[in-house]
């Protein structure tokens, strides 16, 4: 096969006649799904601060209400059918993040609650934490130099 | 009243926003969801460092602490709050204390949601 | 040269190998497809009764292998060899389908291309003495390559255009060098082909030189034209893969575009079926050719065709790595003798 076509002209080909998504249509999908949840979420700031939460109280306890919600709907089996519409507006909200470690946590429930459920649960929400921590001990360290 | 109009709006606009960036990612480049996550959790404590998301969240509310990048914001602010506090050790204790209660949530609801339920195949 | 080989890569065989049966169970998905009705049986749910994927894709085996035996009016005892892979960690869902049958077991891994290496191998065996009754069967299952290959199934993750889906299904044959049934006559196996497509959601542009490189060699070793087929069909290129193989072949001076379709393609109605680029997985060419094709070959609807799974042999390992997906293509002649 090599002699008709180099690697590269291979690649460039079916580049060229791969069919691509439909970037408009995901991106407003994205947009919407995505915009929709954090209504969710501000509804339920808005709901907490008028019953005289501080906003310590509100920023810690919207995101568990958000977060059980990603894993409840995940658990009903209708989460992965809103990522097949929304794409990322529905990976980025926080409730993508929930997703993340309740779907593993689902599947690998048939090889038992330690190494399945247990370990196999940060399989894509891990290195958000592992980064995400990292970074911010980096930032920390940076602010307390420049202070 | 208006202002609670606007607090959605404007939820709606910034967090719509973040996600429709992630989507051309998805479409245009080739990152699985994975790297996606940890793309916006390290955008978000960048963003924080340098002043920039303190305002986007001023203005979106839960548009932008809904978010993952809002994860990151969390970690971030965290961070410099210990750091006020305790000094050099709170860059070490300031992210895990501020994000705990979503940690933990994905964590317990995650076992629990896995004694509750059972994966569907997909159609 | 060896007494039955021809040109590089083929065997031409010199005594009769029949396929005397075959069967074919699926999921429930490529029930509601356009060959439904051609299945011997199609599940209710994925599961089927078991604990988890892995055991109904086992299950799926174990009552396909069943099936194919008794449709040729045989007992085990008289099955001198199993030969079966799938695309499972190390090969569990045929060893676990198929051990309590007590027949001789070979396990082989081919990725998508299983049915037709197994085919390959099988009726060499027959040919070549070694064997009376040899039963070619191999399983692939959505969830559980989904589960090993992918991510879990309820994770909220979009799929490009050109991603496939993989087939809940199995298929087989029973070849033998008794009894009447369409006739194995040539085999080419394939060499492994890497073009450098780092992309897993586009398998089948991966694929295809493999596929394009196995049909030509094989015409060019045994001298024979596409138009001594009547149908020239790949394992799972899907649509995109189809017609990239399609270009590359007549790149090289060869038309098959009137006699070729792909079981990936005909498997989902993609209208329909949210099946994007097609229909993947060792399962797809096992259950189309072990439902439709050999049915229509009994039938006299199709005289003689060239059968050609494709396999991507790649891990999650190797694409973790950074590596480029290489891939194979084995094809075998299935019809009436030649000359």
């Amino acid at each position: 096969m090599q002699n008709i076509l180099t690697k590269d002209e291979y690649r460039k080909y079916v580049e060229k006649v791969s069919p691509k998504s439909k970037l408009l249509r995901n991106t407003i999908r994205a947009f919407v799904v995505g915009g929709f949840i954090c209504i969710i979420g501000q509804m339920f700031n808005n709901l907490l601060k008028a019953r005289g939460y501080g906003p310590d109280i509100v920023s810690t306890i919207t995101p568990i209400i958000m977060v059980f919600l990603g894993a409840f709907f995940t658990g009903l089996n209708i989460y992965d059918e809103l990522g097949r519409f929304a794409g990322a507006g529905s990976i980025v909200p926080i409730t993508g993040f929930a997703n993340s470690i309740v779907s593993p946590a689902m599947e690998y429930k048939s090889e038992g609650y330690v190494l399945g459920v247990g370990a196999k649960m940060f399989v894509i929400a891990g290195p958000v934490l592992v980064y995400g921590i990292s970074v911010s001990v980096l930032a920390g360290i940076i602010y307390y130099i420049i202070k | 009243m208006v202002n609670t109009v606007l607090s959605y709006i404007n939820a709606f606009i910034i967090g719509g926003f973040i996600c429709a960036v992630g989507q051309l990612l998805i479409d245009k480049t080739k990152l699985t969801a994975a790297r996606i996550l940890v793309l916006f959790v390290t955008s978000g404590v960048i963003l924080t460092t340098l002043g920039i998301y303190q305002k986007i969240v001023d203005i979106g509310g839960a548009g932008a602490t809904i978010p993952l990048t809002g994860f990151g914001y969390s970690l971030a602010k965290g961070a410099f709050g210990e750091v006020d506090k305790y000094g050099l050790l709170g860059a070490f204790t300031g992210g895990v204390k501020a994000t705990a209660a979503g940690v933990t949530a994905a964590i317990f609801f995650g076992y629990l949601a896995s004694v509750a339920f059972k994966p569907k195949a997909k159609r | 040269m060896a007494g039955r080989r021809i040109g590089k890569q083929t065997v031409k065989l010199q005594n009769p190998v029949n396929a005397v049966s075959a069967a074919a169970i699926v999921g429930p998905k490529e029930g509601k497809g356009p060959l439904g009705r051609y299945f011997d049986m199609i599940i209710d749910d994925e599961l089927w009764g078991e604990t988890s994927w892995e055991k109904a894709e086992s299950k799926l085996t174990k009552e396909t292998f069943s099936k194919i035996v008794t449709k040729a009016r045989k007992s085990n005892n008289e099955i001198n060899c199993i030969i079966a892979g799938d695309l499972l960690n190390q090969c569990i869902a045929s060893s676990f389908g198929l051990r309590e049958a007590g027949v001789s077991f070979l396990g082989i891994y081919g990725a998508c291309s299983t049915m037709a290496q197994s085919i390959g191998i099988g009726a060499m065996m027959v040919d070549g003495g070694f064997a009376d009754n040899v039963v070619c069967i191999t399983s692939s299952h959505f969830c559980s390559a989904e589960k090993q290959f992918r991510f879990p199934l309820e994770l909220g993750s979009q799929r490009p255009p050109t991603a496939q889906w993989t087939v809940t299904g199995a298929g087989g044959v029973l070849l033998s060098n008794q009894g009447t049934g369409p006739c194995i006559t040539y085999v080419t196996t394939g060499k492994i082909v890497d073009m450098g497509i780092k992309d897993a959601n586009n398998m089948g542009a991966a694929m295809a030189p493999a596929a394009a490189d196995t049909i030509i060699t094989h015409f060019r070793d045994t001298g024979l034209a596409p138009e001594s087929y009547d149908l020239i069909v790949t394992g799972d290129l899907g649509i995109v893969g189809k017609s990239i193989c399609d270009d590359l072949i007549k790149r090289q001076g060869y038309y098959i575009s009137d006699r070729y379709n792909d079981c990936g393609v005909m498997i989902y109605d993609r209208e329909r079926q949210d099946a994007h680029a097609g229909g993947s997985g060792c399962g797809c060419s096992a259950s189309v050719l072990g439902g439709f094709l050999y049915g229509e070959m009994t039938k006299g609807s199709l005289n003689n065709i060239l059968f050609v799974a494709t396999g991507a042999l790649l891990s999650p390992t190797s694409t973790q790595q950074g590596e480029s997906i290489p891939c194979i293509a084995h094809a075998v002649s299935i019809g009436k003798t030649f000359g």
